[in-house]
């Protein structure tokens, strides 16, 4: 959260995950146009009161049960729910992250047999919880869809992993590895599946180069597409 | 590891480890293994691939054998990774649309399609697309589902030796890829579905083009099915390999025509329409053996159900727009199909160049710098000839996306390589991988 985040009184608060200065990605050199005053933050939707609405607080009902039935309470597990989009999103703190899935997969109410994987969000602007890990689920019994997400601190870069309860996630989870370097504790063999085994760096993340060569084209140079002008 | 001397005339290389002595071998030289002494626990490991022409691109199986028993076995992939999620972090949202396209590269369609949507919900536009493109839309993937099943057929049956399969296949794609150049100016790659609605319209002539098209496969798809679906070498290598059953698929998260093969009749153009699937009238074709046959007929079957969904997109257009009204979203291209590829029409260029500067700074404005899509996640998925093709989109509100992921159904599909295969002959291995149908450039992206 950064010093923007600052709750209004009632008005919800707004979830910023960075802040961003200028325009057109420049930075650093002297600046004639004005635009270098520029400061836009960026906000991801913040998080559902009840009622979510639709089949939403259903789910989240038999979440609670099923939490409440393992010894565990909902407030503690759950950090926010999120709905947009028509869209539901349990944002799971990730020492609760196993027994919140074996919930979502074993509950009669709740039935997401599928797991659609896992995959990795770098926000290097939101400090305490600068990686994401975002898993889509299916319900093939009720026909509905949840996410999970969660995170973890750049500085302590772990996460539990799920394959003893979705063993489909052995891939997802060896490429999210693969891509951010997240650890997924208790994996049966977490290594690289896309890139080299010697390969060095994690390449999804932000601080990692895109990489490339300025191309010529009738004299004109285009640079590499990391080196153009930005708008964001 | 030792360096291997050629003067030698034993080629096979050799090393101690803690399991004991491992030699490499790599053909033509299994005579200095051979005399070389046993221990009293004795593995071979293969490699099949990389570049074996059964493992449908580049993929590696890794095969413990005993005799001609798999014992083990592992897939190694990567071998096709261009970084397409990384690249699309650095183009616009529509420049997007040219990198999905490559991944599944047999079914471009399914690709686009899945992203487009997936952005369209972000923007809160999916109300907004025309009716004209929904179905311009729905007609291009059911052809693209029927040119994949038939490739799948095709390099399926040439992988256990039905070279008439093959040609057959690949000649009834070939018409099916007219139909994509004719109307996109491409065969493969065409970037044709884009955000908002699709690039253009139906060239002059395409409908009749896929009218004749479709009654020529309705006939001639029969071949492959009339060659095959009772042939005894064929029920011989396919039925009962390749087993896994409905636990193994939900499990290893299977989806597509190798869930169906179970016999759950799970369909997302069914359970979770998109593009007006709603109002199509088709069958999901199941089978209940779970092997490589049942997957075979659901194939099969799919060609039928896709040619009716085709017929029935025909009977549903109606001449109206078919990219959205809003100029925000839009690009104001309006493309046509010249001599040598797509490109501007030029009554576009006349009027942006001739008559209108806004209308150009327009025009520059939103190719160049694209549109910005409010902050947020989104997940879409659609239902691609191998199963669920999900897209996580999340976006800054930039005009690029922050994070694009496609969940491709080869690649969780992959992971079912060693539960179908392990205890089966080297020869079922060939057989289970071809059913399981992996597009590398989707597994890799």
């Amino acid at each position: 959260m950064s010093e923007l985040a600052v709750p209004t009184e009632g008005r919800p608060t707004l979830d910023v995950v960075e802040v961003r200065r200028g325009a057109f990605g420049v930075h650093g050199s002297g600046d004639t146009s004005g635009f270098g005053g520029l400061v836009r933050p960026v906000a991801l939707p913040a998080a559902a009161e009840r009622p979510f609405g639709a089949v939403f607080d259903v789910i989240a009902d038999e979440v609670e049960a099923g939490l409440t039935a393992r010894g565990g309470a909902f407030s503690d597990s759950v950090e926010r729910v999120l709905v947009a989009h028509e869209e539901l999103t349990f944002v799971v703190r990730r020492e609760h992250l196993l027994t919140f899935m074996s919930v979502l997969r074993d509950e009669p109410g709740l039935r997401f047999e599928l797991c659609l994987g896992v995959t990795g969000i770098h926000w290097p602007g939101d400090l305490g919880a600068e990686f994401h890990a975002v898993y889509p689920l299916l319900s093939i019994t009720h026909n509905r869809r949840v996410r999970v997400q969660t995170s973890c601190p750049a500085a302590d870069i772990h996460l539990p992993s799920i394959v003893s309860v979705y063993p489909t996630n052995d891939w997802h989870e060896r490429e999210a590895y693969d891509f951010f370097g997240i650890i997924f504790d208790g994996h049966p063999s977490l290594t690289r599946i896309e890139m080299p085994d010697d390969w060095l760096g994690h390449p999804q993340r932000k601080d990692y180069p895109l990489g490339g060569i300025p191309v010529e084209y009738k004299g004109a140079t285009v640079p590499p597409a990391d080196e153009r002008r930005s708008y964001s | 590891m030792a360096d291997v001397t050629f003067e030698s005339t034993e080629f096979a290389d050799s090393y101690e480890t803690t399991e004991g002595r491992v030699y490499t071998v790599s053909g033509q030289d299994w005579d200095t293994v051979l005399a070389a002494p046993e221990g009293e626990h004795e593995r071979i490991v293969v490699n099949m691939g990389p570049q074996h022409p059964s493992t449908h691109g580049v993929l590696r199986l890794i095969l413990e054998l005993d005799g001609e028993t798999v014992t083990e076995a592992r897939c190694g992939i990567g071998f096709l990774h261009t970084g397409i999620e990384k690249n699309m972090e650095f183009r616009t949202w529509t420049q997007g649309v040219t990198f999905v396209t490559r991944m599944d590269y047999l079914a471009p369609m399914f690709n686009e399609t899945a992203y487009c949507l997936a952005i369209e919900k972000l923007l809160g536009i999916t109300d907004q697309i025309p009716e004209r493109a929904s179905v311009i839309r729905v007609m291009m993937m059911e052809l693209n589902r029927m040119s994949s099943h038939l490739v799948a057929l095709a390099t399926g049956g040439m992988e256990l030796g039905a070279l008439t399969a093959m040609i057959f296949g690949f000649r009834e794609r070939e018409l099916i890829l007219d139909i994509f150049e004719m109307v996109s100016g491409l065969r493969m790659n065409s970037a044709f579905i884009r955000p908002g609605g699709v690039v253009q319209d139906l060239p002059a002539g395409a409908e009749e083009k896929i009218r004749e098209t479709v009654a020529l496969l309705r006939k001639r798809y029969k071949d492959t099915a009339n060659l095959l679906v009772d042939n005894a070498i064929w029920l011989a290598r396919t039925k009962d390999i390749g087993y896994l059953d409905l636990t193994g698929c939900m499990a290893l998260g299977v989806t597509g025509p190798i869930l169906r093969a179970t016999g759950l009749p799970h369909d997302l153009r069914k359970s979770q329409p998109y593009c007006g699937y709603e109002n199509y009238d088709f069958d999901v074709v199941t089978a209940d053996t779970a092997d490589v046959y049942g997957r075979f007929l659901i194939r099969i079957q799919e060609l039928e159900q896709s040619l009716r969904i085709v017929e029935q997109c025909l009977d549903r257009l109606e001449p109206g727009p078919v990219m959205i009204g809003d100029k925000k979203v839009g690009w104001p291209a309006q493309l046509s199909v010249g001599g040598d590829g797509m490109g501007n029409s030029l009554d576009h260029i006349k009027e942006i160049m001739g008559t209108s500067m806004e209308a150009l700074i327009h025009h520059f404005k939103l190719v160049t710098e694209g549109f910005r899509v409010p902050a947020g996640q989104v997940y879409q998925a659609v239902e691609s000839p191998r199963g669920e093709l999900g897209v996580h989109l999340v976006s800054d509100g930039g005009t690029r996306p922050y994070r694009v992921h496609f969940r491709d159904p080869s690649f969780t599909n992959l992971q079912a390589v060693a539960a179908m295969c392990e205890g089966s002959m080297i020869a079922d291995v060939v057989a289970a991988v071809a059913s399981i149908d992996p597009v590398m450039g989707g597994v890799d992206r």
